[in-house]
């Protein structure tokens, strides 16, 4: 479970890791805590899941990765899951989601692929369908044009004085 | 320009970062370099912006509420109506993407009711209506993204 100082940890961690030789001794700094303790929090954090990753988080678009293309695709419930795993161990797929069906919106099953150009993306998806069986289900490719706005969630006045940054909802 | 340090900084520290007192130390005796070589490759890496930060990424709805929201805003009202929604501190992904949904965004809160009434508040505002698609299920393990570098 998570606690109020464990949320006011990742407050202080979200907008990154100091680059120095203790930084979790300077994150503890902020908010008051032994950097032993910090560094505990945030091992038990990742033992449980809550933190999905600890890490290096690179700007894809900067590094090359100009082409991000949203797959949404109509599967039988009964495989979604399968083919979700499936799915998610490719490298190029980035986000491998199940979401509800809606009217007019009949898709279940979303995966991200990010690709040096649109050519790379669609040669990807082509392999991905090919390779997961997917050929006969329908489904769209949007591919992301302006982004308006990118950033992790901020948490203030969420659960008191929570922060964090979170992964597409 | 990407140096070999560089680009073993960017590929291979995306998941399990050292959780130790000293973790750019410990990076540093992987790679066989000193610490203060990776502390200023990775301050290089930040003041290029090639990286956004180090540090956690936590997974969807495990603190607060989310949902994914689509929109079909007409062409000569995108900009304007993607502006209004960025305003909102709730919303943090937000993009145009190729399709009659043509705005994508994430709406985060910290309960289901503030979740609904931020969802209307932009539907009002807008005069466009809101597709929700929360998460069901995530199926992705993440373990950060391979860069093919080569060409760099």
């Amino acid at each position: 479970m998570i606690d109020s100082r464990d949320l006011e940890l990742l407050e202080h961690i979200q907008t990154g890791l100091p680059v120095c030789s203790r930084p979790y001794a300077e994150i503890g700094r902020r908010c008051d805590m032994p950097e032993s303790e910090v560094i505990e929090r945030l091992t038990r954090l990742k033992q449980q899941g809550l933190i999905k990753r600890m890490g290096v988080i690179v700007k894809h678009r900067k590094l090359g990765y100009r082409a991000n293309a949203m797959v949404v695709w109509n599967v039988p419930d009964d495989r979604v899951k399968q083919l979700g795993g499936h799915m998610s161990r490719f490298p190029f797929v980035t986000l491998c989601y199940r979401r509800p069906r809606r009217p007019g919106w009949p898709y279940n099953l979303y995966c991200m692929i990010h690709g040096k150009d649109r050519a790379t993306v669609l040669q990807q998806l082509e392999q991905l369908t090919v390779a997961c069986g997917l050929t006969s289900f329908d489904h769209e490719v949007l591919f992301s044009r302006r982004c308006f706005k990118q950033r992790g969630a901020v948490y203030k006045n969420i659960a008191a004085t929570a922060s964090a940054e979170v992964v597409h909802g | 320009m990407l140096t070999p340090l560089h680009k073993r900084l960017l590929n291979d520290f995306q998941h399990d970062f050292p959780l130790t007192e000293r973790p750019f130390q410990a990076i540093a005796d992987e790679l066989g370099v000193a610490e203060d070589e990776v502390i200023s490759a990775l301050n290089d890496l930040n003041d290029k912006r090639f990286i956004s930060r180090i540090g956690p990424v936590i997974p969807p709805n495990h603190i607060g509420v989310s949902t994914l929201v689509a929109m079909a805003v007409p062409e000569e009202r995108l900009q304007e109506v993607a502006d209004k929604i960025s305003a909102y501190r709730e919303v943090n992904h937000n993009y145009e993407r190729e399709h009659p949904f043509n705005l994508w965004f994430v709406v985060i809160a910290a309960d289901a009711a503030h979740l609904r009434a931020v969802i209307e508040a932009i539907e009002q505002e807008t005069a466009c209506k809101t597709m929700q698609l929360p998460l069901l299920d995530d199926f992705f393990i993440d373990l950060g993204f391979k860069l093919d570098l080569n060409n760099d």
